[in-house]
């Protein structure tokens, strides 16, 4: 049965093993982000101060786009899919998953996917340059060329993402081990599983919609063209139908890890399990009800904006829920504060002031001042990057001695938590105050009114960005020379992935382990 | 290694509560909303201070409880890890305390949405267009109609010259509201898009192609009131500003007689007929002024997104069809009908047809454009 990888390049092009796999999707998303993140300093260096110094303003636009789109689709969203092929079967002791093939298929169309999306930048015309929001009519009648190329990659992308999440819920459905009920799993193997529900729910949506654009540019019709009888609105509509059960299928798997994490080093069990398991299923159900809160000031009715400003300040009772369960769990118990505890600790407070930024943004009222305004560029950014950056590399760090073998160097994984830590917060705080103080977001060049902030959050996002490269540095030196780990590699690690050897052996959990 | 983390914690913590504290300072600073200048702009104002409050208040017991914890409950410290993990009770009151004081905070947030809703009985109507990139403003009561752009130069923006203190947010043609009126919006595009923004008086609105969106404001004193398309629009989405000014009863009607008095001169123009050299002169301008941010300063356009005019099949065409691209637009090219006058738009036909090479030697005179729309 022990049996090894193939040799060579035919191992990866051919693997259908969930650690190869997870390992290529890991990999592939720390490129993206890395180009993303290339975009983002595009970006920041214009807005470095007012004026017009470095890129045109279409130039910009095509900047904030990709921007978005590689980040969202390319960085955040394959790094946990690449996470949940590692650690899921590991976790539910499987040994592998469940549709092996399907999975190799799915991470392989995503190069073609974000090759083509990059292409554009060199097609006559540009990039898409109407945000990664993409609305009509702006990405249809007054789109450039590319736009085309563009929705044939969102479907891929699209597609990637649906096998990816069939895979993921027949493997937890299917494949846990004896005795491994489903309120025994662990959360992330929770978060994930319903992650990978709002992906099939919503994914098809957005297929849809780009479908529906691609009619609109070269077929006549009018789904989004006011002028044929169509409606931009609903584009909107449509669009954030999608678009909110995405953000949450950004963080969830976030919350995940943090419960996984924080318990190994406050060496304490998880605080509320199971109102953790019914808080994140809260979470996802409403986010299927609050999309419009995007939209406050398209004009929709006063009720309807009065039921998505009530939905919307609803989520934040489960989410407060989730972030007082992991104040509890530390509370009392024998912290130590090696790099994923730091990452997220830092990722509790930050993401919770994103959260707060969140709750202010639901008061519709209020909305109409903060609304495309930096203020909502803080908010996001306040929960994606610590929320899903942060829990990335903290599970990084976290896992990276049972997959490789080799334990990081402890002093500089904090040293580089510490950078990203204040690199982000000088990046991301002052763009509240810009925001507040009117600067509206997707803008190449400002009043000097607003010159002071921006300068402050340009110098921030170099440093975040230098933070990211030690990153890479520690990840390969912990890969080739880090020291030997042991296979408990934490002092109080628990849960079926510890029980194996480090690194883990290619084929684990050939014959399933008994949980009690 | 033990590393030194009280230190970067306790800095963290220090900048937190500094930059928090530092909001109620706003007003001098730049970091906060602005209070505006009507009274639904100030109750918008206290409903984002109290949102602003209430979360600093929960952020100070979740937080101060982690720090707490992070302080005591070390193992350095020789902390002992308890093994509770569940209870009912507290979760239940977790639950609850923010459930109330989420009912708390819809409840005025309620009382001002409807007021922001409440359009009804307008003294003033102005209907405001969005189009790539300015603004249009009518006053269908009047028969008065004007566009408004961006009139900060290039300089400024290039960098030849020192930016003023309204950079970017001025405009050749203010919209001027009489004071102590209800005024009403209806704001709507004509192509993509966009999103009609000022900060002082709390009026955000997206002008959508298609729909006719509303709202009110009713200024107390006057004053001038800038603001910027929020919405992402295109190429200069970041140069087309709003400039509002509020003026008394008697100096709004002065300004609305003014503008009858140009529109019937510009409908007297119509009528004349200029020399080529002069509606070549004046179309050089205005090609400048509207047509060289897509087409290029040369006449080339950029390769697959604006067609060049220098040897076009339109500027080389029949004359009809030019005049129809260039009055009822077509895809991306904005139709230019409504938003010039008809000298201004025989000028500048007159001028693509014999510019850049195109040797086409017509004149468009004013009365051919009127009698090309009134045609259609």
């Amino acid at each position: 049965m022990a049996h090894g990888p193939a040799k060579g390049l035919s191992r990866w092009l051919f693997t259908t093993n969930h650690k190869d796999i997870g390992t290529m999707y890991l990999w592939f998303s720390f490129l993206m982000f890395f180009l993303g993140g290339l975009f983002a300093l595009v970006i920041r260096a214009e807005l470095f101060q007012p004026g017009l110094q470095i890129v045109e303003p279409a130039f910009f636009n095509q900047m904030t786009t990709l921007h978005g789109l590689i980040m969202v689709f390319g960085a955040v969203m394959p790094a946990f899919v690449g996470l949940a092929n590692w650690m899921l079967p590991m976790m539910i002791g499987a040994p592998d998953m469940a549709l092996p093939r399907m999975n190799n298929w799915s991470f392989w169309i995503l190069p073609f996917a974000f090759a083509a999306l990059v292409s554009t930048l060199f097609m006559e015309g540009g990039a898409p340059d109407f945000g990664w929001t993409f609305y009509a009519p702006l990405s249809t009648t007054y789109a450039p060329p590319s736009v085309t190329l563009f929705i044939f990659s969102v479907h891929i992308m699209g597609a990637s993402s649906i096998m990816g999440a069939i895979n993921i819920i027949a493997t937890i459905l299917n494949m846990r081990a004896p005795g491994m009920t489903l309120m025994k799993m662990p959360l992330f193997v929770w978060t994930w599983l319903i992650t990978a529900y709002l992906l099939i729910a919503v994914m098809p949506v957005l297929a849809g919609v780009v479908t529906m654009m691609l009619m609109d540019i070269h077929f006549g019709t009018s789904f989004f063209d006011a002028a044929g009888g169509g409606d931009p609105v609903l584009f909107q509509h449509i669009f954030w139908f999608f678009g909110h059960p995405e953000v949450y299928i950004m963080i969830l798997p976030a919350f995940g890890i943090v419960s996984a994490i924080i318990p190994t080093f406050a060496r304490k069990p998880l605080f509320g399990y199971s109102s953790m398991v019914y808080a994140t299923a809260s979470i996802a159900f409403l986010s299927f009800i609050v999309w419009a809160h995007h939209m406050f000031t398209v004009g929709m009715p006063l009720a309807g904006e009065l039921i998505f400003m009530y939905a919307t300040m609803l989520i934040a009772v489960p989410t407060g829920v989730k972030v007082f369960n992991w104040v509890t769990t530390m509370w009392r118990g024998a912290m130590t504060f090696e790099t994923p505890m730091l990452f997220s600790i830092a990722f509790v407070i930050l993401f919770t002031i994103g959260g707060f930024s969140g709750l202010m943004l639901a008061i519709a009222p209020a909305d109409f001042q903060y609304h495309d305004t930096y203020f909502v560029v803080a908010h996001f950014h306040y929960v994606l990057v610590p929320g899903a950056i942060f829990s990335i590399t903290a599970a990084v760090y976290y896992w990276l001695p049972k997959w490789c073998g080799r334990m990081y160097d402890e002093a500089m994984g904090r040293v580089h938590f510490w950078i990203a830590f204040i690199g982000l917060n000088v990046t991301f705080f002052p763009m509240h105050f810009s925001g507040l103080a009117g600067m509206p977001r997707r803008i190449p060049d400002y009043n000097p009114l607003w010159a002071d902030w921006n300068m402050i959050s340009s110098v921030g996002a170099f440093l975040f960005g230098a933070a990211q490269v030690l990153f890479l540095y520690i990840v390969i030196r912990t890969i080739i020379g880090g020291k030997k780990a042991s296979d408990e590699v934490w002092e109080a690690s628990h849960g079926l992935e510890w029980t194996v050897a480090s690194p883990a052996p290619y084929h684990t959990f050939s014959t399933p382990p008994e949980v009690k | 290694m033990r590393f030194p983390l009280r230190t970067p914690i306790a800095l963290c913590v220090l900048l937190f509560f500094v930059l928090s504290a530092s909001i109620s300072y706003a007003s001098e600073w730049r970091l906060n909303m602005t209070e505006g200048v009507t009274a639904v702009s100030q109750e918008v104002f206290s409903l984002h201070m109290l949102i602003f409050w209430i979360c600093c208040g929960i952020g100070v017991v979740v937080f101060g409880v982690m720090f707490v914890s992070m302080f005591l409950h070390r193992k350095s410290r020789g902390a002992v890890a308890a093994n509770f993990h569940e209870s009912t009770a507290l979760e239940f009151v977790w639950t609850i305390i923010p459930l109330l004081i989420l009912v708390g905070m819809a409840y005025p947030a309620t009382t001002t949405l409807m007021k922001i809703y409440d359009t009804e009985d307008a003294e003033v109507d102005v209907l405001i267009t969005g189009y790539q990139w300015k603004w249009k403003y009518d006053f269908p009561e009047q028969g008065v109609s004007f566009f408004s752009n961006m009139s900060t130069p290039k300089e400024q923006i290039l960098g030849g010259a020192e930016k003023g203190e309204h950079y970017l947010l001025e405009v050749d043609e203010p919209l001027l509201i009489p004071v102590d009126k209800k005024v009403r919006f209806l704001v709507t595009a004509a192509d993509v898009i966009h999103s009609w923004w000022v900060p002082d008086l709390a009026v955000k609105r997206d002008a959508i192609p298609g729909y006719i969106n509303q709202a009110w404001t009713k200024v107390q004193e006057p004053g001038v009131f800038r603001g910027q398309c929020a919405e992402l629009c295109g190429k200069d989405h970041g140069f087309m500003p709003i400039e509002v000014h509020a003026v008394s009863q008697d100096e709004f009607d002065q300004w609305i007689a003014a503008k009858q008095a140009r529109a019937q001169e510009i409908a007297e123009a119509a009528k004349q007929t200029l020399s080529f050299d002069e509606l070549y002169t004046q179309g050089e301008a205005i090609y400048a002024n509207q047509c060289a941010t897509c087409h290029q300063p040369n006449g080339e356009g950029v390769a697959g997104v604006f067609p060049a005019i220098a040897g076009s099949p339109i500027a080389l065409g029949a004359l009809d069809e030019h005049l129809s691209r260039v009055v009822k637009g077509l895809g991306a090219m904005p139709a230019f009908g409504e938003q010039l006058t008809p000298v201004e738009l025989a000028a500048v036909v007159t001028f693509q047809r014999n510019a850049f090479g195109n040797n086409m030697g017509d004149i468009v005179q004013p009365i051919d454009i009127v009698n090309y729309k009134q045609g259609q």
